[in-house]
């Protein structure tokens, strides 16, 4: 395959996938969704939950996205230091969001900041965001794709605790952005947990944990029984869908951790909506691809 | 338990009965109208494009499809958080007469009032159920202030049976996302000191 084939279809592989992306949910969402909804009992509730699985039926039927903030676009990668395409991928994932802007069709979400205009085209400077992992030695492509939404961006919230603080330190911030930015981005939310130390690494691997799936846990045992503990603590606040009371808060909680300075605590919280619109797919050397987020994917 | 439906122009008298909870329906004009059109009535002195004085707004920012000749398609349509517009709220209700406004989320003390002393509802609409709301916009009747670009245009649509809407503030000054807040902020306290016993891990 020639070098510029290559390229071409790589784009419109990638422009497709995050256009299709819009319009149905990955497949551990929807499983979870469907679980939380058939556990819920008042008239508020059920109809918030029929509204949201008819919408996504809608969705699928129209080929439409089935929110209309389509969110402003991230790429998480992994790249193998010997994928051929490396050194393109820069411009092939702009081109591929532009692509996607026009066929699925996405809002224009990206505004060039201080010169305040929309491109209108959902790429400006840092935008599509690309997020690198070089992986030595491999020659595979591997692309966490997401619709960054203003609503489930607005939660966002990273600061430095002292180590006096501690875990119930974090526990505390976490807690506090559900009951207060929380609550507006439409619950039940996936929430991502950064600790590392400074609010970079904190804010970066906060993200990095709404990119898991739903279900999986943090390898650290103690991580992981602390996504329990803010799981069960989060879910007794009884949020509800779109946070007007419910029997349930959050799709999940999902922790990422690094090493800290022993003066520091760097943590992080990053929510996803409902509607959590994240693509896994992965590229071989030769552009065979394969989707584990969605099945019965079409394009 | 029969629809509640509401027909714009609405009065005072429609609103009357609904309290914060009820789910509603609407008949008629809805525009969407959101941060830079609340900004640049309330603090730039502009006057709306829209006569919306017994009408109602959506905080929306739509996916639109271009026809040609001045004529549009909604794609996809949902409510945006309401909260952001809450520092312009109370003095917008007054200045346009508006009685429904339709978003995501709730809003603050502000609002409240300005639903209370001018007679308005602010109402949630499912959040991401964008192709649900489409589907409830039989035309799309006009398109102001273009120059915001497509999330901020004023669009003007022709809904039927738009909804549910779900009143969170009435003008009984009634506001239940408040109301909510307070639940929630003591079975929180509650949780964090259940957590708390559990991940002393600095020792």
């Amino acid at each position: 395959m020639m070098k510029e084939e290559a390229v071409r279809r790589l784009t419109d592989t990638i422009a497709k996938f995050v256009a299709y992306t819009g319009k149905r949910l990955p497949d551990d969402v929807r499983k979870k969704l469907d679980e939380l909804g058939a556990q819920e009992d008042t008239p508020l509730a059920k109809i918030i939950y029929e509204a949201m699985f008819k919408n996504q039926e809608l969705a699928v039927a129209l080929n439409r996205p089935s929110c209309q903030d389509t969110g402003a676009i991230q790429f998480f990668l992994r790249c193998g230091a010997s994928f051929p395409y490396i050194g393109e991928l820069p411009s092939i994932l702009r081109e591929a969001v532009i692509q996607a802007t026009q066929e699925a069709p996405l809002r224009h979400n990206s505004v060039e900041t201080f010169d305040e205009y929309n491109t209108g085209k959902n790429i400006g400077k840092g935008v599509p965001s690309i997020f690198w992992d070089i992986v030595p030695e491999n020659d595979e492509l591997e692309i966490h794709t997401y619709m960054a939404g203003g609503g489930c961006s607005l939660p966002g919230k990273a600061m430095v605790l002292m180590p006096g603080e501690g875990y119930e330190g974090v526990t505390r911030f976490v807690m506090d952005v559900m009951t207060s930015y929380g609550l507006n981005a439409c619950p039940p939310l996936l929430v991502g947990v950064g600790i590392g130390t400074s609010v970079e690494t904190a804010a970066l691997l906060s993200k990095q944990a709404l990119m898991r799936p739903i279900g999986s846990h943090n390898p650290n045992e103690r991580a992981a029984s602390m996504e329990k503990l803010l799981e069960d603590g989060i879910n007794k606040i009884g949020l509800g869908p779109q946070g007007l009371t419910g029997k349930n808060s959050v799709l999940g909680v999902h922790i990422e951790n690094a090493a800290r300075h022993p003066s520091v605590i760097g943590v992080a919280v990053n929510v996803g909506c409902w509607s959590h619109r994240r693509g896994h797919i992965i590229f071989d050397k030769e552009l065979q691809y394969k989707i584990d987020s969605h099945t019965e994917v079409e394009f | 338990m029969t629809k509640k439906i509401l027909t714009t122009p609405i009065t005072a008298e429609d609103l009357a009965d609904i309290h914060a909870g009820d789910i509603i329906y609407l008949n008629g004009y809805i525009t969407t109208c959101r941060d830079v059109a609340h900004r640049r009535l309330i603090e730039e002195g502009r006057e709306l494009p829209v006569d919306i004085k017994g009408g109602a707004i959506m905080h929306a920012g739509p996916i639109i499809r271009a026809l040609g000749e001045d004529q549009y398609e909604m794609v996809s349509v949902g409510p945006t958080t309401s909260m952001r517009m809450e520092k312009f709220e109370k003095e917008f209700i007054k200045e346009t007469g508006v009685k429904l406004i339709v978003g995501k989320g709730g809003m603050g003390a502000g609002t409240m009032e300005g639903c209370r002393d001018y007679k308005a509802i602010h109402t949630v609409f499912p959040a991401g159920c964008a192709v649900v709301a489409a589907t409830c916009v039989e035309k799309i009747e006009s398109a102001n202030w273009k120059d915001l670009g497509m999330p901020e245009t004023l669009w003007t649509c022709k809904v039927k049976e738009f909804g549910p809407l779900i009143v969170s503030i009435d003008t009984h000054g009634r506001n239940l996302f408040e109301e909510n807040k307070v639940i929630f902020n003591e079975k929180k306290e509650a949780a964090i000191a259940e957590i708390c016993k559990h991940v002393s891990f600095i020792k």
